[in-house]
């Protein structure tokens, strides 16, 4: 528990995350292979990478939901790895996770009160309830729908808005655009900007990287579990070997 | 080519379910009909007798429905068939015993309010003992299969059957043990037996507070969350180990207050009794698996199916037919709705 000051980087803005050397095994598969990086207050952080790279185990590692073998996972000041997942939503961190998992014989309206579990400021949540319908409208008109019977960017802005009902400090955004159509696309995406203008801190996982990189400061190229080029994000986007394996340009 | 043959074959082809599901109707309503032809002649010829067997079928149907709930409460939430759970239940019996019994000597010649809250007592305490040994079970044997291969958990709930069974041998022989008649068995002028009546009333306050606490409450809520999908719930914040715990604690508790009903019904157990729990299985598949109110339904029917089978006088099959009835019909339940009858391919479960 007590915090051993971390080492700051630099004089930098105070970093909320910082994941050192993490690996996480699915049995013998090692699908996080000693992975660091950091998610400094404010920003907006996008990992991209193919599929299969190990962009999703990360953030279900710093959720809690499996736990890395070694490696450290600092949020906030406080070592987290060996957290349980009920903890870390408690500390900050909220997840919209790959393919939504949405409740699915839940009302659109039930779904955003589970995001609020561990809150009981009834008027808050009601504020919140209704702060996620002012960013999607359309989740206002279908807000007693069952969520299984959502079209898919309908599920998306769910999912998104249940996570923003913890009040996180944190959020952990998995592949927002996946499934989506591209006006649908850029829709989210510019909410998701909003969001973090409100003051949510984005770790954002994407294998659209274009899109990605376009609203990220900074981003993380992920290959088989590793980080193989990390840099701000317009460098990245303008990076020769980015723009050949992520961008489909030549 | 191909699209012709297929055009000319279609209405063919489309007519044919609509034939075997006409006939699935037709067989269905001639099978019902021959049924309520039965209980109707039934009660033509002794409407007394049969108001009495309705409502031991009642009381049967109340106590396999706070057991069937048990099966279905866990299975709704973690997809466990827990075979346990019949002796919990045994349990609830013996703690009754032990309670009303032994310690407090209730034999029917005690006035109305010792009965009462001596009753009451036994209740309790057969409520917590089962709500405490049910989630210890969990806790120690099913939490750490949690990620094994399904049958793991599945034959440990079998050897702890065996265990809590053995145990109750132990403990209170290998024998019939019991209480007297504890409540009496008539109303005023009725020829109703009262005591059946009063499990019926003491369930139905029971199955309401389950409602509630499904339906209101921040556990029940963390409950539906963990049956629908368990990771998103705790992405949520949910305590998944403590909901599991809740669970089986409620399934518990629930077994122990039909424990103590069964032996004022009944008067008499045994370290077997755990056995009636398959009964109550069936029950909970009857009516649909994970879902609450099928099991109180599926409880019902086989509740009244027993009675009416064992009471009845014109017709009736009897006692060493009950069984082979229940599971006949529950074999062509799971043929022709493998969901059972509340349970949707998609069931509200929980
Ligand atoms: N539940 C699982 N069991 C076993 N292997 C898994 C599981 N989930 C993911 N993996 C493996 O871990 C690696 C990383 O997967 P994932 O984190 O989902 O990648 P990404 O999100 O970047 O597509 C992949 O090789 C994948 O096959
Ligand atoms: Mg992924």
């Amino acid at each position: 528990m007590s915090a051993e000051a971390p080492p700051a980087p630099t004089a930098n803005p105070p970093a909320l995350l910082e994941l050192d050397k993490v690996r996480t095994f699915y049995g013998r598969i090692e699908a996080v292979k000693g992975l660091s990086i950091t998610v400094n207050e404010g920003e907006i952080v996008t990992l991209i990478g193919a599929n299969g790279a190990g962009k999703s185990t990360t953030l279900r590692s710093i959720q809690g939901l499996t736990k890395p073998k070694a490696g450290t996972i600092r949020f906030a000041g406080k070592e987290i790895q060996n957290a349980p997942p009920h903890q870390i939503v408690q500390m900050g961190i909220a997840h919209s996770p790959e393919g939504r998992r949405l409740f699915p014989r839940m009302s659109v309206r039930e779904n955003l009160e589970m995001g609020a579990f561990n809150r009981s400021d009834r008027e808050g949540i009601e504020q919140d309830t209704e702060h996620v319908y002012s960013l999607f409208p359309r989740l206002s008109e279908r807000r007693g729908q069952q969520a299984g019977t959502l079209s898919g960017g309908e599920q998306q802005m769910c999912s998104i808005g249940r996570a923003l009902m913890s009040r996180p400090k944190l959020l952990l955004l998995d592949e927002p655009s996946m499934g989506l159509a591209p006006i649908l696309v850029d829709k989210i995406f510019e909410i998701i900007q909003e969001i973090n203008r409100e003051g949510t801190t984005i770790l954002l996982v994407e294998q659209n990287a274009l899109i990605a990189l376009g609203i990220a400061s900074r981003g993380y190229v992920l290959e088989t579990g590793r980080v193989t080029l990390s840099d701000r994000a317009e460098a990245l986007a303008t990076n020769d070997e980015v723009r050949k394996a992520y961008l489909g340009i030549s | 080519m191909a699209t012709d043959t297929h055009t000319a074959r279609r209405p063919v082809l489309a007519v044919l379910p609509r034939v075997t599901g006409l006939l699935n109707r037709a067989v269905t309503i001639a099978l019902l009909a021959l049924l309520v032809f039965w209980l109707a002649v039934n009660f033509v010829q002794g409407p007394g007798q049969f108001g009495s067997v309705l409502l031991i079928g009642f009381t049967n149907g109340a106590l396999y429905a706070l057991i069937a709930l048990g099966y279905t409460l866990v299975y709704g939430i973690i997809e466990l068939i827990n075979f346990a759970h019949g002796d919990v239940f045994m349990w609830g019996t013996m703690i009754t015993v032990s309670i009303a019994g032994t310690r407090l000597g209730l034999d029917g010649s005690q006035s109305g309010i010792v009965t009462f809250f001596g009753v009451l007592a036994a209740m309790v305490g057969a409520m917590v003992f089962c709500g405490i040994l049910n989630p210890t079970i969990e806790r120690v044997a099913l939490r750490r299969l949690r990620n094994a291969p399904r049958l793991a958990p599945l034959i440990t709930t079998l050897g702890i059957s065996y265990i809590l069974s053995n145990a109750a041998q132990f403990f209170y022989g290998p024998n019939y043990t019991g209480v007297g008649a504890i409540l009496p068995s008539n109303i005023l002028f009725l020829d109703w037996p009262a005591k059946s009546l009063i499990v019926i009333l003491a369930t139905i306050p029971l199955l309401l507070a389950l409602t509630y606490v499904v339906r209101r409450t921040r556990q029940g809520k963390a409950m539906r969350a963990v049956a629908q999908d368990m990771d998103a719930a705790r992405m949520m914040g949910v305590d998944v180990d403590r909901t599991i715990s809740f669970t089986f604690a409620l399934a518990g508790i629930l077994a122990g207050a039909g424990g103590t009903l069964y032996v004022l019904e009944i008067t008499t157990t045994r370290y077997d009794l755990g056995q009636i729990g398959l009964l109550a299985f069936t029950a909970a598949v009857l009516g649909g698996i994970g879902n609450l109110t099928g099991a109180t339904l599926g409880a019902l029917i086989i509740g009244l199916i027993q009675a009416f089978n064992e009471g009845l006088s014109w017709h009736a099959p009897g006692e060493q037919w009950t069984t082979s009835i229940v599971f006949s019909i529950l074999i062509l339940i799971l043929v022709f709705r493998p969901q059972g009858l509340l349970g949707q391919p998609e069931a509200d479960r929980a």
